[in-house]
């Protein structure tokens, strides 16, 4: 069969047929099995290894692009914390994530209360919102909470709130979980807070920033690691839950796959041709 | 003095800065705190400054009529309309119901989903144009591509199912993650740290003087 | 010690209420059951100062209660109080889980006295230690000795550079390796002005703090003077507003030194927006109506740079990405014809430049590399034979 037309070929066709395959796991799902790495692994039993009622800070760094990545992670990491009955302060150092992670946040404490679950704003969980600064951010929650927060994401004088009167900087958490997808975000967690107050971490990001985390997971800086969209369908799969990571992976796969195909069919295409030259 | 004070005032801050590093005694910790919650300020104030150009550089461009002078309209109106939105709504933005929310909800958070979903497709027309193995390294490239890739989801695991667990996919692709692809990636980081220094050095010191504009 | 148990009896009853309201749990026995017996005190509270700290820090260490065993239930947690004085009064610091042997009190003012005492308790009551510890003082160091590491290669770099700009200034130039991505840069510039198109210059996505965007901007003064030699029209989209006052500058210095100032358009540097995907936009708009003819990428680049890298190659442009985000070299090594890798983005300027001074802080980087690449060497074989002293000598804190 000869390829070499394939040269030619318009990337809009391979477009169409991209956007086919990931739309139609998504409407018809294929099913296809889960396995759960290392990482992820990791991270659910640093997680689970938090005593139960301990203060975790939870930076959820990302704005709508990432969402299909990192919000699962959110609603899953979350959820696990508010089981353990865990207490949570979450911010966010992103300008156009606020608002996405405190519906999150705020979802997923709705869908507890359902259940039963006894979830108060201010004693089981905090939003503090966004701050402007990066870096400066992050040093300055170092010197206390409060002063780098004086109010939270609703509104409310952070000192007024039952949680926040037991939180003063940093060694009144357990852990560091960091949701993120890209700058600020994990890699300046570990710099400017696992080293300099040796705050425990676990990390979730988008699948590219995935690899550059490897070295902090293998030194130990990072207790755990989700990486992309695979990452929070192992997770959920860890803790139970059929959540929109676990119905987002059998269109990934297909994508994967043809990308892999893509990569194939290229180097057919330049055999083909090498050939009908020589 | 047009150039020797900032000059002189980047070496002082940036000098005092990496001090600050190695002495917490307060008579550097105090001021250096202060110097970064400055630096939160400016940044902020920033906004400011980026706002007031876009909308004179882009009004400008509207009122000669500029060949795509109808995407700086739209540019211009979107922008006043999410301000004054704000504006109204104030406090209240993040209250369910509320305009800001509707913006957010409707249009910046699929917009952002949107852009980003992009790169599923443009993955896709890259990997038939440029995995094209001619070299060793260019095979190797695609090989490890390929491993990665179907490791990471559950089709690798799949269509190696038959093979004992520790030599599937998924188990290539975590060997590839954890020893050749972190050795690279360490050196580069350490590499890029080095450039970090030595690019901040030059303009602490003065010897990277050029964006001070005016001329050598 | 009498004197001690005298001294605390009084503030006891407060203590428990103190205890009581810190929900440590202490409850009283229900009617017609006898109350369990209240803990048996800790004891052996030392107190430490932090070292390399500012003085804001105390370390405390203490043996806990003998009847804080597993599974035993005895003692539910401790309660850390801190004083001014022997005889208090007393401000709780934290209450903390059972087994808990160490605390660090991070909230004293430095040079300032602190006594302490810490109590058990559980589902009989609250006893106090038999002792309190003190005085602790918070003192403030001069220097964090942990960071000694750091700070002997930062002397040794600094040393490096002067040896080598020395060495410049007598005018032996040190040798550089070509890098292709660099010579493609002229290259690039030479086929837009050939083509009679624009020059695309993206100075990256983020602000001025982070050092790839000085050192893209740095590499835009070159390329400016190119421009300006070659009469080619330059457009530089900026997305921070202090690094788009800095472009500015730094496009009119270009064309001043090329000699050509008034051929400088101030509307070439244009603010866009901080917005990532805003910002990937318009410049997807710049390529596909402009048609600039060659792309150069320079600086920090995240999840846009393969639609950056794609829209251009779409375009038919040439083009040249350097950026130190190594998790987004992949797409630039793939979609772009010349990529400069990590720190060949921060050596770009000084190559580009070949002045001399600029030149020796590639040399010192180099050495420091070679020292850094036998320190690791060396840093293994110890490891291996059971030697860590090399290792803590470099874990900072």
């Amino acid at each position: 069969m000869n390829l070499a037309a394939l040269e030619k070929l318009d990337r809009r066709w391979l477009f169409l047929i991209v956007g086919l395959l990931v739309l139609g796991p998504l409407l018809r799902p294929l099913g296809l099995p889960l396995g759960s790495s290392k990482p992820v692994k990791m991270f659910h039993d640093a997680v689970a290894g938090i005593p139960d009622g301990a203060i975790v800070l939870m930076s959820c760094d990302y704005d709508p692009g990432a969402k299909p990545e990192v919000v699962p992670m959110t609603r899953t990491a979350f959820r696990q914390l508010m089981e353990k009955r865990c207490r949570v302060v979450i911010t966010c150092l992103w300008p156009g994530g606020p608002s996405l992670v405190d519906q999150t946040i705020e979802s997923v404490a709705n869908e507890m209360r359902a259940q039963g679950h006894d979830l108060v704003y201010g004693r089981d969980y905090v939003d503090l919102g966004y701050k402007a600064g990066y870096e400066a951010v992050m040093v300055l929650m170092g010197k206390g909470i409060a002063n780098a927060f004086p109010q939270d994401q609703r509104g409310n004088s952070t000192a007024s709130l039952p949680l926040m009167r037991n939180v003063r900087d940093y060694s009144s958490f357990a852990m560091l979980v960091n949701i993120s997808s890209g700058y600020p975000g994990t890699k300046e967690w570990v710099q400017q807070v696992n080293s300099r107050f040796h705050l425990p971490m676990v990390s979730g990001c988008t699948a590219v920033s995935a690899p550059e985390y490897y070295p902090y997971l293998q030194s130990g800086q990072l207790k755990g690691l989700l990486g992309g969209m695979a990452g929070a369908a192992e997770y959920e799969k860890l803790r139970g839950e059929k959540g929109a990571a676990t119905k987002g992976m059998d269109a990934q796969s297909l994508a994967h796959a043809f990308i892999a195909l893509c990569i194939i069919a290229g180097n057919i295409v330049q055999w083909q041709k090498r050939g009908a030259r020589s | 003095m047009k150039r020797e004070l900032p000059l002189l005032m980047t070496a002082v801050i940036g000098l005092f800065m990496i001090l600050s590093f190695f002495v917490p005694h307060h008579l550097v910790g105090v001021p250096a705190d202060f110097l970064q919650q400055c630096a939160v300020i400016v940044v902020a104030f920033g906004y400011v400054l980026g706002g007031a150009n876009a909308l004179r550089v882009n009004l400008e461009g509207i009122a000669r009529r500029q060949p795509d002078w109808p995407y700086k309209l739209v540019l211009v109106i979107s922008l006043v309309v999410t301000v004054v939105i704000g504006m109204l709504d104030g406090r209240r933005w993040q209250e369910p119901g509320t305009a800001s929310m509707f913006l957010y909800n409707q249009m910046y958070s699929p917009m952002q989903g949107t852009m980003f979903s992009l790169l599923a497709f443009f993955i896709a027309s890259a990997a038939f144009r440029a995995f094209r193995i001619r070299t060793v390294e260019a095979g190797l490239l695609a090989a490890a591509a390929l491993i990665v890739m179907l490791g990471r989801v559950p089709v690798g695991d799949a269509l190696t199912s038959w093979l004992p667990e520790s030599i599937r996919m998924s188990a290539f692709q975590e060997w590839i993650m954890n020893v050749p692809q972190n050795a690279a990636k360490r050196a580069i980081l350490m590499g890029a740290a080095m450039g970090v220094m030595a690019t901040g050095l030059r303009v602490i010191l003065g010897i990277e003087r050029s964006y001070l504009g005016g001329g050598d | 010690m009498t004197i001690h148990r005298r001294l605390l009896r009084a503030p006891c009853a407060l203590l428990l209420c103190a205890a009581l309201s810190c929900g440590g749990g202490a409850v009283s026995a229900q009617p017609g059951e006898s109350a369990p017996p209240a803990p048996a005190p800790p004891s052996g509270l030392v107190y430490a100062d932090v070292p390399n700290d500012a003085g804001n820090a105390v370390a405390l260490s203490w043996r806990k209660s003998p009847d804080d065993s597993l599974g035993l239930g005895r003692v539910t947690g401790y309660v850390l109080e801190r004083g001014s004085s022997p005889v208090g009064p007393w401000e709780t610091v934290d209450s903390l889980a059972a087994a808990t042997t160490e605390f660090v009190d991070q909230g004293v003012d430095r040079n300032t006295p602190y006594f302490y005492r810490v109590a058990a308790y559980g589902p009989g009551g609250l006893t106090l230690a038999l002792a309190n510890a003190g005085p602790a003082i918070g003192r403030e160091s001069w220097f964090n000795s942990t960071r000694a590491s750091v700070l002997t290669f930062v002397v040794v770099f600094f040393l490096l550079v002067l040896y080598f700009m020395s060495l410049a200034q007598t005018g032996r130039k040190p040798f550089m390796r070509r890098l292709a991505g660099i010579d493609a840069i002229e290259e690039a510039i030479g086929r837009a002005t050939e083509m009679g198109r624009p020059v695309l210059y993206v100075p990256g996505i983020q602000d001025i703090d982070e050092m790839q965007t000085v050192a893209a901007l740095v590499i835009l003064e070159s390329v400016a003077r190119l421009t300006a030699k070659y009469e080619t029209p330059i457009r530089v989209p900026v997305a921070y507003p202090i690094p788009f006052t800095i472009a500015q500058e730094m496009v009119k210095s270009g064309y001043l030194n090329a000699g050509r100032p008034e051929a400088y358009d101030p509307d070439s540097v244009s603010f866009v927006s901080p917005e990532q995907f805003a910002y990937v936009a318009k410049l997807s708009g710049i390529m596909l109506r402009d048609r600039p003819a060659a792309h150069i990428f320079m600086g920090s680049f995240f999840a846009e740079s393969l639609l950056l890298a794609e829209t251009g190659y779409s375009t038919g442009a040439i083009q040249v990405a350097g950026t130190a985000n190594v998790h987004q070299l992949p797409f630039f090594v793939v979609a772009c014809d010349y990529t400069l890798i990590g720190e060949e983005l921060y050596a770009a300027s000084a190559y580009l430049s070949g002045e001399p001074r600029l030149v020796s802080g590639l040399k010192a980087a180099d050495m420091l590399k070679v020292l850094l690449i036998l320190l690791i060497l060396t840093g293994c074989v110890l490891e291996t034979m059971g030697i860590t002293g090399l290792t803590q000598w470099m874990e900072t804190q």
